[in-house]
């Protein structure tokens, strides 16, 4: 086979310059965008090795001239981000959250905030429309076994409930009757709780659940069985039942005892962010009016008896 | 028109014909896509940053792991916090590659039908965990999860955990002799509201020693999966792992 290039006559391309038994071979060029996008990615992937991390070392890779890292990257949006927000946050740093209803503009900022805050860390529990479920409190009603005003619902998201590890968590025991109380006596206790709420009509099996009832439980959940936020005793005149109200469902929690508990926040979350859901949760209907002296994180037994709902 | 057509330096022409030559060329070409891929694998222990608190999973969690696998929530669920902001305010601080050194396979996962499970230690109550698993609708309405309802009465066979532990050894977990003399009953003890869970947390610092399924009688896969779940994303402390990961 001899070099032997040849412009082909109907086509007008050179030939590559063999032939078998009068065979050839066309040597059409690549097309020039083809030819251009090959020579650009080799300028590009040479521009991107010099501009950024690429070349794997023996500890880290080669950093790059614009010392672009993802992390640092990162860190640039959340400093963005903050300084964007830091109107808002740092008022709402600086005001003290019994103020915070007070103040109109921040305090819908705040709720604002809380709404997202709160469809991230707290739907899985209370539900995305805050309704709750079975032993998850519903925080849209006005039933509040630690308290629905603005401080109270900030100390119980700050604090959490029955956290082992923090002194200041929101907490209480209730006995569990199973082997302090006979069978016979529980379904009594049960019977003269289930007619405080209407559920059963009064009888004398309810009668002797009465005298159990002050004995045992009016302790906590108070004479009338309205309740007691000191301990979180819930009201159980109401017909709201956390764990259900009906007779094998009071029966299993006055055999053994619930202890629901809550995440403290204040050691996931900043200041700002547990304000802003203690505000959201304030504002979903619930929400009470401040203690009238000076704030108290935990109500005093005769304000809340003049808030329970009739 | 490209310069390998031309007679020259470099011919294709040549190296069309000369077998011998083509096929040093064709492994060249090949060894520089395998040493990309494979090198850095000898070097990883220098590359990985270094975090204090890290340890190998107890045995009870890594029956959990096992059971995650099994199950394949892997499929749904991934343990990858990316450096987003966006990932970062809603799962947690973004994960580092030495909180997966002792994962063996990984569960950085690929897909996301559920959330992010990479930090979800501690969020949620051993109570939230068993109704979820229970019944994921009964405390989140919109879940599509299936329920897994089953764990609860399954017990967890103990016996093998000594091999497990000495099989993860091979492949650079560091468990010691101590612990793999103990894994059996370190599997059963994690789980015992009542056993002295002392010498277990000394072994496996942070390690949390409770009753996790609500059944102190037996230790079922439903103790193992929800302790595996709240030891997730808890060992690393971020605050002080800070320091280690200045962003350049």
């Amino acid at each position: 086979m001899t070099e032997n290039k040849r412009i082909d006559e109907p086509t007008g391309t050179q030939t590559v310059g063999h032939e078998w038994d009068g065979i050839e071979e066309l040597d059409t060029p690549m097309p020039r965008w083809w030819v251009f996008t090959f020579w650009g990615t080799i300028v590009w992937a040479l521009a991107y090795i010099v501009l950024y991390p690429a070349i794997p070392m023996v500890n880290s890779a080669t950093q790059g001239v614009w010392n672009w890292s993802s992390r640092g990257q990162f860190e640039q949006e959340l400093q963005a981000e903050a300084v964007r927000r830091a109107p808002i946050t740092s008022a709402l740093a600086a005001i003290p959250v019994e103020q915070l209803a007070g103040d109109e503009r921040l305090y819908q900022a705040a709720v604002e905030g809380g709404r997202a805050a709160f469809k991230v860390h707290c739907v899985q529990c209370h539900g995305s429309g805050a309704a709750g479920s079975a032993g998850y409190p519903n925080l849209n009603d006005d039933d509040w076994l630690w308290g629905g005003d603005m401080p109270a619902i900030h100390y119980t998201l700050t604090n959490g409930i029955r956290q082992p590890d923090h002194d200041e968590t929101r907490f209480s025991q209730m006995p569990a009757f199973a082997g302090v109380l006979s069978n016979g006596e529980i379904d009594a206790v049960t019977s003269y709780v289930r007619s405080l709420s209407g559920l059963e009509k009064a009888s004398p099996k309810s009668a002797t659940g009465a005298a159990l009832f002050s004995n045992n439980c009016a302790s906590c959940h108070g004479v009338d069985g309205k309740g007691l936020r000191e301990f979180g005793a819930p009201n159980l005149t109401d017909g709201i039942w956390l764990y259900g109200g009906d007779k094998a469902s009071l029966t299993t929690t006055v055999n053994n005892a619930r202890y629901g508990v809550m995440p403290r926040w204040n050691n996931r979350l900043d200041p700002v962010t547990i304000k802003m859901l203690a505000a959201y949760v304030h504002s979903l209907g619930g929400g009470e009016a401040n203690p009238a002296p000076a704030a108290t994180p935990v109500p005093d037994p005769a304000k809340v008896a003049s808030n329970v709902k009739p | 028109m490209t310069s390998d057509t031309k007679t020259g330096m470099f011919s294709h022409k040549k190296l069309e014909r000369n077998v011998t030559l083509l096929g040093l060329c064709a492994l060249g070409a090949v060894a520089i896509g395998g040493i990309v891929e494979i090198a850095p694998l000898f070097w990883i222990d220098s590359t990985v940053e270094k975090v204090e608190g890290m340890r190998p999973y107890t045995p009870l969690e890594l029956t959990g792991r096992n059971i995650y696998m099994r199950e394949g929530c892997y499929v749904c669920h991934s343990q990858m916090i990316r450096p987003f902001r966006d990932e970062v305010e809603r799962y947690g601080a973004y994960s580092l590659a030495a909180e997966s050194m002792y994962d063996h396979p990984f569960q950085w996962g690929s897909k996301r039908t559920g959330p992010d499970l990479a930090r979800v230690g501690g969020r949620y109550s051993d109570e939230w965990h068993r109704a979820h698993l229970k019944d994921p609708r009964s405390v989140v309405p919109e879940s599509i999860m299936p329920p897994y309802a089953f764990l609860a009465g399954r017990s967890v066979k103990a016996g093998d955990m000594s091999a497990h532990l000495t099989a993860l050894s091979r492949v650079g977990v560091p468990y010691t002799d101590e612990a793999i003399k103990a894994a059996d009953a370190d599997l059963m003890g994690q789980a015992d509201p009542n056993a002295d869970g002392a010498a277990l947390k000394q072994r496996y610092p942070k390690a949390q020693v409770r009753d996790f399924d609500g059944n102190p009688a037996k230790v079922t896969e439903m103790d193992a999966i929800v302790a595996y779940l709240q030891m997730l994303g808890t060992l690393v402390d971020r605050q002080k792992a800070q320091a280690h990961e200045q962003p350049r």
